[in-house]
């Protein structure tokens, strides 16, 4: 440790020594950590974008069911639980949202065509937190309570209809016994989704108008619960799981969606996949830069040598300079990386490409997510890998005999 | 007292398809105090022996010893040791650190061997004027002329009182006056340090500032002159 301060002083001056060479190599080091947290900002984004999408469109953080319900999904496999009877168990346990809704496949035909969509009869208060639907931005107007007998569709869903606000389309389901259960309803209102494939799939109803078409009573077909991280769903799941019986199915969000689940996990993955792979390209020209610094310095090693200075120092000396370029580099490239990813964090419009990327459950929007951890890693990973990548010239300097080097010639 | 005893030192290089020998039996006893000149033309043995003697090069055969301490068969770690703590170097050229100032290259030795800032900065000024480089303390080596370059050599080599100086050509790039100078400077610390200086040279000026001119030829010692200094 007494060394540190002669050798890190030893370092900074030969890192300056040749600036050019140091600016050529610390330019290629900052592009590359901002590429890394840049595009995992990127990539985080839609990813993220992507889950929250799914989690308002679908399950919430937490979801109950009839367990029968997820092969099956109609109003025979529903939870046989009154809406009154649901509301004393969980007003009291103190989530940040729940609602129970009516779910289940239905047609939608208007007097041009038909459509097979996603029925949700539900109550608009409870469900303004899970809805990705803006209520505000609904044209015409949205549900006002459980017992409205409009139907809001999707814009897109409209004009494949050939339909319009104000105009009557009929729904057809099936009851409990299997009959077909049917009734005609006048378009109150279109609503907009980040993702257009929303537009086409959902339309929404009164959840008693739901429950009095399909002849269920009081009943639905799921429960959803909101709770404050997606990332961590398990203090919800565990407050359900207690006030739930067993007769029911209690999910986490990424159980009931496995595809986005399963992009979390890739994700986490991907990241550190990515942050390696632009490093094994920088790490050519670290390596490259510190054998040119030993070569040009040979002497002034042997030098060193000479006057007393142990091998282990010479090491050190190397590889402290290879973590001040990289540390430098990666002061510049994290600071980079924030100052252009902040003024994006209102979204970037990608609908030019929002087809192609609907594909994949993204929205238009991308909306660039920072994570310190993303970034923390690619710190770490640099740092230490720079740390392996410079071991070899710091070893092939530590070698060098005294008299043999302070003879070469330069 | 000895300060240097080398025994029956042989070194073979192998220069192409022949065998140089560099040192060729050779047998020297130097006093603690003693100022010493090795002379020798040009692939004589002087360097390679001065070398041996400083632990820079382990000889094929024979003994080192510096005061009580055999040498060739030490460790790299234990060489480097004992060059710190007990020897000074003053090589022909290239001498000095180029990234560190005329101050830091004196400290350098001294930070090594792990000794406070406040007294290396002492130490360093006191011995930067006793070489009359007053005032270029913070002057990088592409800074200062070869004298001066040369005299921050110096006073690195003996800011720490080592017990012996080992120098290789140390006047080769100076002009006269300022090997003049040099030499008076190394005489003044012999006399007044106690310090022995082992010195390569087949410079006569610098010959006639020993004590005992030890003349080598072919890797052998063929004359060995005690004299009074200038």
């Amino acid at each position: 440790m007494r060394m540190l301060p002669v050798l890190s002083r030893l370092a900074w001056r030969y890192l300056w020594r040749n600036h050019r060479r140091t600016i050529i190599m610390l330019s290629a080091i900052v592009i590359g950590v901002w590429a890394m947290i840049f595009m995992t900002a990127l990539t985080r984004g839609m990813v993220d974008q992507m889950i929250k999408d799914g989690i308002s469109v679908m399950p919430g953080h937490v979801q109950v069911h009839n367990p029968r319900f997820l092969d099956d999904p109609s109003v025979t496999n529903r939870i046989a639980i009154g809406d009154e009877q649901l509301a004393r168990k969980f007003d009291p346990a103190g989530f940040r949202a729940w609602a129970s809704r009516v779910k289940v496949p239905a047609v939608i035909t208007s007097e041009r065509e038909s459509r097979g969509v996603t029925l949700l009869g539900i109550d608009p208060a409870a469900e303004r937190e899970f809805s990705f639907v803006s209520y505000d931005e609904v044209e015409g107007r949205f549900l006002e309570g459980v017992d409205d007998n409009g139907i809001v569709i999707g814009r897109k869903l409209a004009g494949t209809l050939d339909t319009e606000v104000g105009k009557r389309v009929v729904l057809m389901s099936q009851d409990p016994d299997n009959e077909i259960a049917d009734r005609g309803f006048r378009v109150v209102g279109l609503f907009k989704a980040n993702m257009p494939a929303f537009e086409e799939a959902y339309v929404f109803i009164g959840k008693k108008a739901a429950q009095k078409m399909l002849r269920i009573g009081d009943t639905t077909t799921e429960i959803v619960f909101l709770g404050d991280d997606y990332r961590n769903v398990e203090p919800t799941y565990e407050t359900v799981s207690a006030v739930v019986d067993s007769t029911l199915e209690v999910r986490r969000w990424h159980e009931v969606d496995t595809y986005l689940g399963t992009m979390m996990k890739v994700m986490d993955g991907f990241v550190l996949i990515w942050v390696v792979v632009i490093f094994l390209a920088l790490s050519f020209g670290l390596v490259n830069t510190l054998v040119m610094a030993v070569f040009e310095r040979v002497r002034e090693i042997g030098l060193m040598l000479a006057l007393g200075m142990k091998p282990a120092s010479i090491l050190g000396q190397i590889i402290i300079e290879s973590m001040m370029l990289l540390a430098v580099g990666l002061a510049i490239g994290d600071l980079l990386a924030w100052a252009t990813i902040q003024p994006l964090q209102d979204g970037i419009d990608i609908s030019v490409v929002a087809e192609g990327m609907e594909m994949m459950g993204a929205s238009s929007v991308l909306y660039p997510k920072l994570y310190w951890n993303d970034m923390l890693l690619a710190n770490v990973v640099v740092l230490i890998l720079g740390f392996l990548a410079s071991l070899s010239p710091a070893w092939r300097a530590s070698r060098y005999e005294p008299v043999e080097a302070i003879a070469k010639v330069g | 007292m000895t300060a240097v005893r080398c025994v029956d030192l042989c070194k073979t290089y192998r220069q192409g398809d022949q065998d140089i020998k560099a040192l060729d039996h050779v047998s020297v006893e130097i006093e603690q105090g003693g100022f010493v000149c090795l002379s020798a033309p040009s692939g004589g043995g002087k360097t390679t022996l001065l070398n041996a003697i400083g632990g820079l090069d382990i000889p094929d055969s024979g003994e080192v010893w510096i005061g009580e301490q055999r040498i060739d068969q030490m460790s790299k770690g234990e060489l480097a040791d004992l060059r710190l703590s007990s020897i000074g170097f003053v090589f022909q050229a290239y001498n000095l650190i180029p990234v560190l100032t005329a101050q830091e290259n004196v400290e350098f030795v001294m930070q090594v061997q792990g000794i406070v800032a406040t007294v290396r900065r002492e130490k360093s000024l006191a011995i930067l004027q006793e070489v009359g480089l007053q005032g270029l303390e913070n002057r990088r080596p592409a800074e200062m002329s070869g004298g001066q370059q040369q005299r921050v050599a110096v006073a690195r080599a003996i800011v720490s009182r080592p017990a012996l100086v080992l120098a290789d050509e140390p006047t080769a790039n100076l002009d006269s006056k300022t090997s003049d100078e040099l030499m008076e400077l190394f005489t003044e610390l012999n006399e007044h340090h106690n310090t022995t200086f082992v010195i390569a040279t087949h410079d006569q000026r610098v010959m006639g500032y020993a004590k005992r001119v030890i003349r080598m030829l072919d890797g052998r010692i063929v004359e060995d002159i005690r004299q009074h200094a200038a």
